[in-house]
């Protein structure tokens, strides 16, 4: 079996993979980190995103050897020193999550969405979050959570 | 109001582990040396099963093991239990079939289970399922349950050939011709309530673990309701008592009524987990959830309303296909029944009223309650006729509504269908989203709209829903084979901190959150000194689980009860500790006191007395301060509101944008704001996506079509409006908290509102009737095949 090393939010691990291994299998089952998820099995749902070298990607759109030498950024990598992002903290501030299940990927594409285009109006929110699905919230507070997150990070 | 009591808009205590992905769902649960389960499905609607041959599969590379329907018949299990029963006017009882945990002689629907493979890794399962060879004999299959009454339609069940489970009726069909006959005039319509897949976007999963030793089984599941599968599983399939069964259902992602119901796949795996003795797990790929979750709706209706010379309704007559699928899902037959036509005369004063449905097998998934449970299903109709007796009166669609709503001084309110309304003021409601929707400006909107060549639409829904069933006998005399009540313990800790444990369940509706508020508000402690606690029954007493807007209304109360014998409690150990009568002790915001003095002890003082009982009547109390309650509410409790939408439609192409929608909602006391908004944001998301997207197609035949996200549309971000919302107040007398209920009514009240407004879009056409989902294309055709074609003026 391959082995495959890369960093995840900023440790560099290795593990043995098989070829066939999507990217979103190495972090929850070879790494145990299971804070991204999985959701459909088509790349529709947006449960499992995580940031490669900076950019939102469905980790289960990717092999695992895709991601070799690659730096990986997932939820658990987010808060600092017990602080939250502040994406994260609109989605709580704004009540922009319910049962949890696609907000590790929703959080992760928002930022992604904030960092390209900090002055996204709504439409344009709306529509590049077109690719994450959540079945609670009817998103209305989700594009509140990103439109705050946006302001403080873009300030 | 405290800033962490009832009222207050308090962020929720379990978005920290979600946020940082620290959740922990059955998908994230592992047990030593577990093995991995994947299920042989049937591809075929209907078949025969000749032979299930395994041998090779048994032998494959990393195989733990392989079960078939055979085996299970072998060790003599029984089947997923139905939990409702319906009595047929004849008295005779529903058809009631069994349901294998793998099917043995026949396969009934795309995703019947055949065989689960069990190996070390599931892609080594996966590629072990490939060497199982089925021998099926075809059979035709029928989809529809129009299609399944036809004579000559296939057999889902060889000893029921005409396909139906049940035929079921409800009020005085007498009054309600006589009513007909009377009328000035009469309103129909003839719809169809579109069948969903549920897509709470956790798929199910489940990991079971035997152990030898103690006899004892674990099953984490997705569950709304661990109790109740520990319960059903227990009980019918493996005769497991309950103090050898221990069921988890950790932070579940969704529900949405789906999780509700014991799945083959939970009993499957306990069947493998004591064979093989190794854990087992199982996740569903969201290919697998589309054909093995329970699917809701699937009804085609008819409607018929007289009114007198003023509009107001004399009699309503309703007719009903339901579609159950292959088998009985748990509660399928109470759904198109005692959920659905109970609901049918909505907010009005309709003085007959005759519900005639039929049940119908079909060689589909099974059909069970999904947001909102049969509700939908009658305030859709109800809406439907009652928007369609407007325009045969010639009156506003406001205006008909206004004059036939109950009144608020006639709650409460018995219906001609069995219910009897708490309490409501419907013209409130009404008013507010009207006042918020500028509905009088509407005709400028849509003539702005026309100028653009937009046809636009106004779309009325006032809707009333029954929330957290009850009580317990009257439910059972109705079918139900459950209690409906719920329990709570109120534990408080010897240096003053609170764990409640709760039998309902929170898969997202912050019940961490909304129940510690309670307690902050009758303590007076703070909100992160009380710890919710629900989904295991190894620590949890008992409970019913989380649906039909029960948690709140149900579960809340049976805190507030538990509370009460707290505080009844505390009260002789106060009058003790402070050397008063206990008549003359008062308890307020956490104190006690004693009445007319200064003299006063903290709730916290009275829990470490009564756990360090050094100076405390133990001749005539108990140490500890825990306390349990069991609450079986004397009714339902029914929110109701008015949902206005506004659309606008391309008619070149059909497609449509919801321009606005305004939301006013009466879902009694409010606890947390921040949490009932959200609760009816994604309702009406998911009424929306009803109405306008989401349908499960099958081939006439039974062939799954919808079977992933690239063909079942889901509302994506920006399919859905910003929504305005605002809330009016009657408080429910069925309970102390004065709570309605609030998870469904989103659900509920948005499909009729929005198709109402595309119907009223194009009114300018002849347009009388669209069916669900209002796709751009089906738009698009009713503009073409429009009685008076023309373009927007």
């Amino acid at each position: 079996m391959p082995t495959v090393s890369m960093t995840v939010n900023g440790k560099a691990v290795t593990g043995e993979v098989e070829e066939r291994t999507l990217l979103v299998q190495f972090l929850r089952e070879n790494l145990r980190m299971t804070g991204t998820h999985v959701g459909c099995d088509t790349s529709q749902c947006g449960a499992c995103v995580v940031h490669v070298n900076g950019d939102s990607v469905k980790s289960c759109t990717m092999l695992a050897v895709q991601a070799q030498d690659a730096s990986v950024t997932t939820i658990e990598g987010l808060a600092k020193d017990g602080e939250l992002h502040p994406m994260q903290q609109a989605f709580m501030d704004n009540h922009g999550l319910q049962c949890g299940f696609c907000t590790p990927g929703m959080v992760m594409s928002a930022i992604d969405l904030v960092n390209k285009n900090p002055n996204a109006d709504e439409k344009t929110i709306r529509s590049q979050l077109e690719g994450n699905i959540c079945r609670c919230t009817g998103y209305h507070n989700i594009i509140k959570a990103v439109q705050q997150a946006a302001k403080v990070m873009g300030g | 109001m405290s800033e962490t009591g009832i009222g207050a808009r308090v962020l929720r205590k379990e978005d920290k582990r979600f946020l940082t992905g620290r959740g922990k769902y059955t998908d994230d649960v592992n047990m030593p040396d577990q093995a991995h389960a994947f299920f042989l499905r049937s591809p075929h609607p209907h078949a025969r099963i000749k032979s299930v041959d395994a041998a090779a599969a048994k032998t494959a590379v990393g195989v733990v093991g392989v079960l078939t329907g055979a085996d299970v018949t072998a060790a003599g299990l029984g089947g997923l239990p139905c939990g409702w029963g319906i009595t047929q006017p004849d008295g005779s009882p529903m058809f009631e079939p069994p349901h294998p945990i793998i099917a043995t002689d026949k396969v009934r629907y795309v995703g019947d289970p055949v065989a689960v493979v069990f190996a070390e890794t599931l892609a080594q399962a996966k590629d072990a399922a490939e060497q199982i060879v089925v021998d099926y004999e075809e059979l035709p299959g029928v989809a529809k349950a129009v299609d399944a009454l036809k004579a000559g339609a296939p057999a889902v069940f060889d000893d029921k050939p005409d396909n139906i489970c049940f035929d079921w009726e409800l009020g005085d069909g007498a009054a309600a011709d006589a009513a007909m006959a009377g009328a000035h005039k009469i309103a129909k319509v003839e719809v169809v309530n579109n069948r969903l897949i549920p897509n709470a976007m956790e798929p199910r999963a489940a990991v079971a673990g035997y152990d030898d030793s103690s006899d004892e089984t674990t099953l984490y599941t997705t569950s709304q309701n661990p109790h109740v599968i520990r319960l059903l599983l227990g009980a019918f399939v493996f005769a497991m008592p309950e103090h050898k069964f221990r069921v988890v259902a950790p932070d579940v992602g969704g529900g949405f009524g789906s999780k509700i119901f014991p799945y083959n796949e939970e009993a499957v795996l306990i069947f493998g987990a004591k064979t093989f003795l190794r854990p087992m797990k199982w996740v569903a790929e969201r290919s697998e959830s589309f054909m093995s979750d329970a699917h809701g709706r699937d009804h085609v209706s008819t409607a018929e309303i007289g009114m007198d010379e003023n509009g107001k309704f004399v009699g309503l007559r309703t007719n009903t296909v339901a579609n159950l699928g292959a088998y009985l899902s748990t509660f399928g037959p109470g759904i198109p029944t005692w959920f659905y036509a109970t609901l049918l005369s909505g907010m009005y004063v309709i003085p007959a009223i005759n519900a005639k449905v039929r049940a119908v097998f079909t060689n589909t998934v099974p059909v069970d309650a999904y947001r909102g449970a049969g509700r939908p299903e009658a305030s859709y109709l109800i809406e439907r006729v009652v928007n369609e007796a407007a325009s045969v009166m010639g009156m506003d669609p406001t205006e008909i509504r206004r004059i036939n709503f109950i009144k608020p001084e006639q709650f409460p309110y018995e219906t001609p269908v069995g219910m009897t309304y708490d309490s409501g003021n419907y013209v409130a409601t009404l008013d507010l989203a009207m006042k918020h929707a500028d509905y009088a400006g509407f005709e400028q909107r849509r003539q702005e709209a026309a100028s653009r060549g937009k046809y636009r639409g106004v779309g009325i829904s006032t809707f009333v829903e029954a929330c957290g069933a009850a009580p317990s006998a009257v439910a059972g005399a109705l079918g139900a084979r459950a209690g409906l009540y719920e329990s709570a313990e109120v534990r408080f800790h010897a240096t003053g901190s609170v764990s409640v444990f709760t039998g309902t369940h929170s898969h997202g509706q912050g019940h961490e959150t909304t129940f510690a508020q309670l307690v902050c508000e009758r303590f007076g402690i703070p909100i992160e000194n009380i710890d919710i606690v629900h989904g295991d029954t190894s620590r949890i007493q008992f409970g019913m689980g989380s649906y039909g807007s029960r948690s709140l209304p149900v579960g809340g109360t049976a805190i507030v009860k538990a509370m009460d014998k707290v505080v009844e409690k505390g009260r002789k150990i106060a009058a003790h500790l402070m050397e008063a009568s206990v008549d003359d002790i008062e308890f307020e915001a956490g104190n006690f006191k004693v009445a007319g003095t200064d003299k006063t002890v903290n709730i916290g003082e009275i829990a470490f007395a009564a756990h360090v009982p050094h100076n405390y009547p133990l001749e005539e109390l108990e140490p500890g301060l825990d306390e349990q309650a069991f609450w079986d509410p004397p009714n339902f409790t029914f929110p109701g509101g008015c949902y206005i939408c506004e659309v606008e439609i391309d008619p070149d192409t059909g497609s449509l944008e919801i321009v606005q929608f305004t939301a006013a909602d009466d879902v009694g006391v409010i606890v947390n704001p921040m949490i009932v908004e959200g609760q009816i944001q994604g309702g009406i998301a998911q009424g929306v996506g009803q109405a306008l997207l989401e349908g499960c197609a099958y081939e006439d035949n039974g062939q799954l079509v919808t079977g992933s996200y690239m063909d079942y549309c889901m509302p994506r971000a920006d399919n859905l409006p910003s929504i305005v919302f605002d809330v009016s107040v009657t408080p429910s007398p069925t309970n102390p908290l004065g709570v309605k209920g609030c998870g469904e009514v989103g659900a509920i009240g948005s499909p009729p509102a929005v198709i109402n407004a595309i119907i009223d879009a194009l009114k300018p056409l002849g347009v009388t009737h669209i069916d669900m989902p209002a796709t751009p294309k089906r738009i698009w055709e009713t503009i073409q095949n429009a009685p008076t074609p023309k373009a927007a003026e």
